[in-house]
């Protein structure tokens, strides 16, 4: 007995030091929303892509951190002069994690199983010009379009265009099989899914041993659990407020960037009191923006004027279009003769853009004599009744797809914008390869969405990340929605 | 007349925290409706008694209206237990030891055997987050607690010689427990109630802090713990303040309770947990 006792003293010792002297290899992200499956070409849910995209999956092309596209599982490409045919030429030995060989077989069956009619995928209309995927040999994939489509590779990047191995696309959505430098290990449901490196990968090899992804949905929690290190990084930190804290800690960093996320005050355009465009108009001159940003995310986004993010080249700012003016808001009312009695549901979302957000709304409304039902929402609700249901007519949610200004198309989507004109504009753009044309279809675009009012546009969400200040590698900006892992390392 | 030290002190406290809630009715010292930026997360001043939230809404107005909330649906849930337990419990008593007894009671008993948080959850979930729903959610599990005390004490009172004397002058069971056990047990519901309306506070705000309870933007010191509980680092009267409120209302109403029991009948102590 009486060596036990320092036996085990010295063992619990080497136990609790034994951590300190390994070499840190793995990494913890923390998430606020959990996806619902791990299949990005099956579902809509960005926390699908945030953790699979480039971790797990890849596609033929594929976003790099700057918002740029760069070669992915086809190493090059060449386009007809007309603009109609790709071929392009794919990695060689490059292998499924199951085992199984890639080549342009498995191209072919993921893109037609994407823009299959009974397909499940998010974004059919980005492989809608698609007339057939042919194999010309086992490397090498002739895609033929039947329009050329000058963003036709920027499509291919999206996360909704991988390449799955036919094999195991029926469980793509439980255990994912993918190309990427990460295997999928476990999903603990509710808590995390843990990643761990593929020695066979073909590409540059990653420094990390093991990743996980943590859901943490809970702000409060998401502050505790980086403060006590139980995650090393939360890219999406859904607790703004307490970043002021965060960038004072030498141990973390504050990474702000931009991402794609047109956050807008969505509008129920068939809704009997706001199919009026004037009062859609007066919605939008009684937000103050500044408030909103100030107010809901403590200074964090930029005002938006159209459905357009800030940072991309064509964007105009169309902000004084909408500026705040509740005067001209009231009279625009009572021109549309609702001046008084005008009750809105708003139904928010739990992220607290959207819940702070819609309160600060519901006052600026108020002020020129709109009152509002608020409505808070878990996202399981909100999709069904909002997004779904069509069943409201206010509600807050950021669009964090980027370039999606097509969305405005489709006049079934759930604010049932249905105009003519901006369909002809989207069709003109498809068809056209020229960018300098291009850029101006887009702006119209811009313009024909703001001048109708379809939303109120609020802010670009800003990107809040946080993490350890030794973790480097990570995005700063959001071009799609992705954590990528394949640059991310400690420093000593 | 000696009055308890617990009697003065609740005493006080309820005063307090009801005049306040009434004052509210008429006047704030600023608008919480209008939301101000500019002037959000003050810290306490002359101005601002308890400082400024995230939206720049005065404090210690939003609590002050936070307490018509609290008082609201705390006193409707009470009454629905009282209105419904208390006939329920004589009901019992006065048919001891019978199948509708065992029925009434039983039927208590699986109320409580749920968590009624969970309850609450399900009702809001099924009919949505308001105050009415809270207040159902509340008042049902008022009922049982109810109904127990008042079976209790009236079964007790039953077995006393005056309620034979009635019966044999011909009283039936209906007008026996109105008029001599109901006004003999009156004391303890008093009791029961005082605590039973500080647990209701308690239950609503612990409903609104999980988002149950009334919605945004009509306040209430739930919501108000937990909007401001990310900020508590760095802005603790955010939730420091509302908080407390809910800490003194719920003691001021338990003392007052339990003075009233001590001030009633002292030898009624035991008979009442």
């Amino acid at each position: 007995m009486k060596i036990l006792k320092p036996l085990l003293t010295i063992l619990l010792t080497v136990m609790w030091l034994s951590p300190l002297y390994a070499e840190k290899n793995s990494v913890v992200i923390g998430m606020q929303l959990e996806p619902p499956n791990l299949d990005p070409t099956g579902g809509a849910a960005a926390a699908i892509d945030e953790v699979v995209y480039s971790n797990i999956y890849e596609g033929l092309t594929r976003f790099r951190a700057d918002g740029s596209v760069t070669p992915g599982l086809a190493k090059s490409w060449t386009i007809s002069n007309d603009g109609l045919v790709y071929t392009f030429k794919l990695q060689e030995n490059v292998k499924f994690h199951n085992g199984n060989n890639f080549d342009a077989f498995d191209v072919q069956f993921s893109i037609n199983r994407a823009r299959d009619e009974n397909s499940t995928n998010a974004q059919k209309g980005l492989f809608k010009g698609i007339r057939s995927v042919d194999v010309v040999n086992s490397s090498v994939v002739k895609i033929t379009l039947s329009n050329p489509n000058g963003g036709f590779i920027r499509n291919l990047a999206w996360g909704d265009a991988i390449i799955l191995d036919p094999d195991t696309a029926d469980s793509a959505a439980s255990e994912p099989n993918g190309t990427g430098p990460f295997k999928f290990s476990k999903w603990i449901k509710g808590d995390r899914v843990e990643l761990v490196k593929n020695n066979d990968y073909w590409g540059e090899a990653i420094a990390l041993e093991k990743a996980s992804f943590k859901f943490i949905s809970d702000p409060t929690a998401a502050f505790a659990a980086l403060m006590a290190g139980d995650v090393d990084a939360f890219p999406v930190y859904p607790a703004p407020e307490t970043l002021a804290q965060f960038e004072a800690d030498p141990n973390f960093n504050v990474i702000v960037g931009s991402t794609e996320g047109e956050t807008i005050l969505s509008t129920n355009n068939k809704s009997e009191k706001l199919k009026d465009v004037r009062v859609r108009k007066a919605i939008a001159h009684a937000i103050n923006r500044q408030a909103i940003v100030d107010g809901a995310m403590f200074g964090f986004g930029t005002p938006i004027g159209t459905h357009f993010a800030p940072h991309h080249p064509d964007y105009i700012d169309l902000t004084a279009q909408s500026n705040y003016d509740p005067e001209k808001s009231k009279s625009l009312l009572s021109e549309a003769g609702v001046s008084d009695g005008l009750t809105l549901s708003l139904k928010l979302p739990p992220p607290s853009y959207a819940r702070r957000g819609g309160e600060i709304i519901a006052s600026q409304l108020r002020e020129v004599g709109i009152e509002t039902k608020i409505e808070n929402l878990e996202w399981a609700q909100w999709l069904e009744q909002v997004f779904k249901g069509k069943d409201y007519d206010l509600t807050i949610v950021s669009h964090t797809e980027p370039m999606d200004i097509g969305i405005y198309g489709n006049p079934s989507y759930y604010f049932q914008y249905d105009s003519q004109e901006f369909r002809n504009l989207m069709n003109a753009l498809n068809l056209e390869t020229n960018d300098q044309e291009r850029s101006k279809i887009l702006k119209n675009a811009q313009k024909l969405i703001a001048d109708d009012y379809v939303n109120g546009y609020l802010f670009q969400l800003a990107k809040t990340g946080v993490a350890n200040s030794k973790l480097i590698g990570l995005w700063k900006n959001s071009p799609t929605q992705a954590n990528d892992l394949t640059g991310v390392s400690w420093s000593n | 007349m000696k009055f308890p030290i617990s009697f003065i002190l609740g005493f006080f406290l309820s005063l307090i925290f009801l005049v306040i809630t009434i004052i509210s009715f008429f006047w704030v010292p600023h608008d919480v409706e209008t939301l101000n930026i500019a002037n959000r997360l003050k810290e306490p001043s002359f101005e601002n008694l308890l400082g400024t939230d995230h939206f720049g809404r005065d404090i210690f107005s939003m609590i002050m209206i936070g307490g018509q909330t609290s008082l609201s649906v705390a006193l409707i849930a009470v009454s629905l237990g009282l209105i419904l337990g208390v006939p329920l419990g004589l009901i019992s008593a006065s048919l001891r030891g019978s199948l509708i007894d065992d029925i009434i009671m039983r039927g208590n008993d699986l109320i409580f055997a749920f968590p009624s948080l969970v309850i609450a959850i399900l009702i809001t979930a099924v009919f949505g987050p308001s105050a009415l729903n809270a207040i159902i959610a509340i008042g049902i599990f008022n009922i049982p607690v109810f109904a127990r005390v008042t079976r209790g004490a009236a079964i007790s009172i039953w077995t006393l010689d005056f309620i034979s004397s009635a019966r044999i002058a011909g009283k039936g069971s209906f007008r026996i427990s109105l008029e001599h056990i109901l006004p003999n047990i009156l004391n303890l519901l008093i009791v029961q109630g005082s605590i039973q309306f500080s647990l209701g506070i308690l239950a609503e705000a612990g409903l609104s802090y999980v988002g149950l309870g009334v919605q945004p933007p009509a306040p209430s010191w739930g919501r108000m713990l937990a909007d401001s509980q990310t900020m508590i680092s760095f802005a603790p009267n955010l939730a420091l303040f509302p908080g407390i409120t809910i800490i003194l209302a719920v003691l001021g109403l338990n003392l007052l309770g339990d003075g009233t029991r001590d001030l009633i009948d002292p030898r009624l102590q035991d008979k009442i947990k």
